[in-house]
């Protein structure tokens, strides 16, 4: 398998990651050289195995339906790059985003 | 044949299918600690989970996923004991993460259905695909600020279900009948509150149309649709569209689409370029989701009985007609209403004054049966006071809007305004005979063989009587002095 430029702009632009053209010849480069690596995987014979869910032999965990948590929105918002502050109460502020 | 529009180039049928987003009842979120309560102050009901801060770990609900399993046995479906989390990724300013944590290749809850009512009294069986648990996102506030959007974390994280309907819908009808049938059921169940206004039960359309007896062609999605009565206007106008589309020569793109209930048309959304390349993969914080069979097995022991059983044995039971037990078993509510005054009492009497009476009443005065200015047990002490003849049906339907307005308990009503009916022969005698010697003209035509004027003799004498003279007793003495 192998990327084109297309493809890893494609890539970039769902990350939401600008990158420049010259950025693009290399990151497609080194993005085939990654899936190159990752497809040594295939020479490895898997009949019969069950897939890996997890690293652990674990079952998942459940949690009690309690509320622990809250009434905390100044260190929710203490990394905020921006904020706004009315009448209802403490929001992040972004740029507008309307459909 | 069913259900089709009427183009200028011949008949076509509609098919749709509905994906359902229900909001889970329960305390806290699917995988944090955080209040679900609605209407809190901004921000208030956050955990670093849900904001996506670096290093924390979402941990499933308990009661969350009992929720879901508890719907998909009411939707008589498939519990798959296996399922998986995973990622859905995408950018979104009320998404904090980057990505909704959702059920993709392996959901919850398997093939199911639900039968739905139609007007007719047809009933229909509707294919449920799936249901699936996944985080809901953010609010985004758009009218606060001329160049900014407020970001509202709150409902970020709280459990959603979604629920996918089979393409069997064939009508706007159907669709307004699946949505009425799956809000009751999950209302029943406890699951969700099926509030549309506050965004608890929200429905996506999708729709597109054929020829009778073609395969499918293709389908457009209507986003947000937030009443029943919408979901039906928007399936038909959407059809509606997609068949100009066809008969004018063109070909329908799939598309997703919003309804514009002001002018009860569908309009595409603005279409992102690369929509719907979300990129799934398993969620690498949380393992399987795998479930004790036992744990299903005493679910499903426990639920509540369901409407379509609760309608079923009131007719068993009761021996009300469908269309009453249908009526009644609409809201939980309703039913134990009907219930509390039925026990012990004549249960069509008792269905007939809840329907009738107390319906009328509640409309009035603004009021849900949760609410009713009259208690089931009052209402039905009202019934024993016609039973034992302490009062006929119509002086009940006085005391009635009396209880309605005073909130006073019926025998007090029936005594502060000496409603009592009068089962005293005499007096009844003394108010016959009046009445016979005031229409001497009426008596002469009535042995003359005019016998339907017995009814205006009895109306006569209960008039005189102030309605209150027993109906059996006024009868059978104006027959015998009718001799």
């Amino acid at each position: 398998m192998s990327l084109d430029a297309a493809t890893v702009r494609r890539i970039a632009d769902l990350a939401r990651i600008a990158v420049t053209d010259q950025e693009v010849a290399r990151l497609q480069g080194e993005l085939n050289g990654i899936l190159a690596w990752i497809e040594q995987l295939n020479e490895v014979a898997t009949e019969g195995v069950e897939p890996l869910t997890g690293a652990v032999r674990m079952r998942l965990r459940l949690r009690e339906d309690m509320v622990t948590e809250g009434d905390q929105h100044e260190a929710i918002l203490a990394n905020a790059p921006d904020r706004a502050d009315n009448a209802m109460g403490s929001f992040f502020a972004v740029p507008k985003v309307v459909e | 044949m069913g259900y089709v529009i009427e183009g200028r180039t011949g008949p076509w049928e509609i098919v749709c299918g509905l994906e359902v987003h229900a909001q889970v009842i329960s305390k806290s979120k699917l995988f944090s600690g955080a209040a679900t309560a609605f209407g809190a102050a901004p921000n208030t009901q956050v955990s670093f989970v849900d904001a996506a801060f670096p290093g924390m770990l979402p941990v499933p609900n308990r009661e969350c996923i009992a929720q879901a399993i508890r719907t998909g046995l009411g939707l008589n479906a498939q519990i798959n004991l296996w399922s998986r989390f995973d990622r859905k990724n995408y950018f979104y300013a009320d998404l904090p993460a980057g990505y909704q944590i959702s059920q993709y290749q392996h959901p919850i809850v398997g093939r199911g259905e639900i039968t739905i009512e139609l007007a007719d009294g047809r009933t229909r069986r509707i294919g449920i695909t799936r249901l699936h648990l996944e985080q809901d996102a953010g609010k985004s506030l758009h009218d606060q600020h001329p160049t900014k959007s407020y970001i509202d974390l709150n409902r970020a994280g709280v459990a959603l279900m979604e629920i996918v309907s089979e393409p069997d819908i064939r009508s706007p009808e159907e669709a307004g009948a699946y949505l009425t049938k799956l809000r009751q059921i999950l209302r029943y169940l406890g699951t969700c509150d099926g509030n549309m206004e506050e965004g608890s039960l929200r429905a996506d359309v999708n729709v597109s149309v054929r020829r009778p007896g073609e395969g499918y062609r293709t389908r457009c999605e209507v986003k947000n649709v937030n009443s029943i009565r919408f979901v039906m206007q928007a399936v038909e106008a959407e059809a509606r569209r997609q068949v100009e589309v066809w008969e004018s020569g063109g070909e329908v793109a799939q598309e997703t689409r919003l309804f514009d209930p002001a002018r009860g048309v569908t309009r595409p959304m603005r279409s992102k370029e690369h929509a719907h390349d979300y990129r799934y993969f398993p969620d690498p914080d949380l393992l399987p989701l795998e479930l004790d069979a036992a744990w299903v097995e005493e679910l499903r022991r426990t639920l509540p009985e369901l409407p379509d059983a609760k309608a079923e044995r009131f007719q068993r039971e009761y021996g009300l007609s469908a269309y009453d037990a249908r009526v009644l078993v609409a809201e939980r509510a309703t039913a134990d209403f009907f219930e509390a005054v039925a026990r012990g009492r004549d249960p069509k009497l008792a269905a007939n004054w809840v329907m009738g009476d107390l319906f009328a009443a509640l409309n009035r005065t603004g009021r849900t049966i949760e609410t009713s200015p009259v208690s089931a047990e009052a209402l039905g002490r009202l019934l024993d006071l016609i039973a034992d003849e302490t009062i006929s049906g119509r002086i009940a339907k006085q005391v009635f809007e009396d209880m309605v307005e005073t909130g006073a308990d019926p025998a007090a009503i029936v005594d502060a305004k000496g409603l009592r009916q009068v089962k005293d022969t005499g007096a009844i005698e003394a108010a016959v005979a009046q009445v016979l010697a005031a229409n001497a003209d009426k008596v002469a035509e009535y042995k003359a063989g005019k016998e339907k004027l017995f009814g205006f003799f009895v109306g006569q004498v209960m008039k005189a009587m102030g309605g209150k003279g027993n109906p059996a007793l006024v009868n059978e003495v104006l027959k015998r002095a009718l001799g």
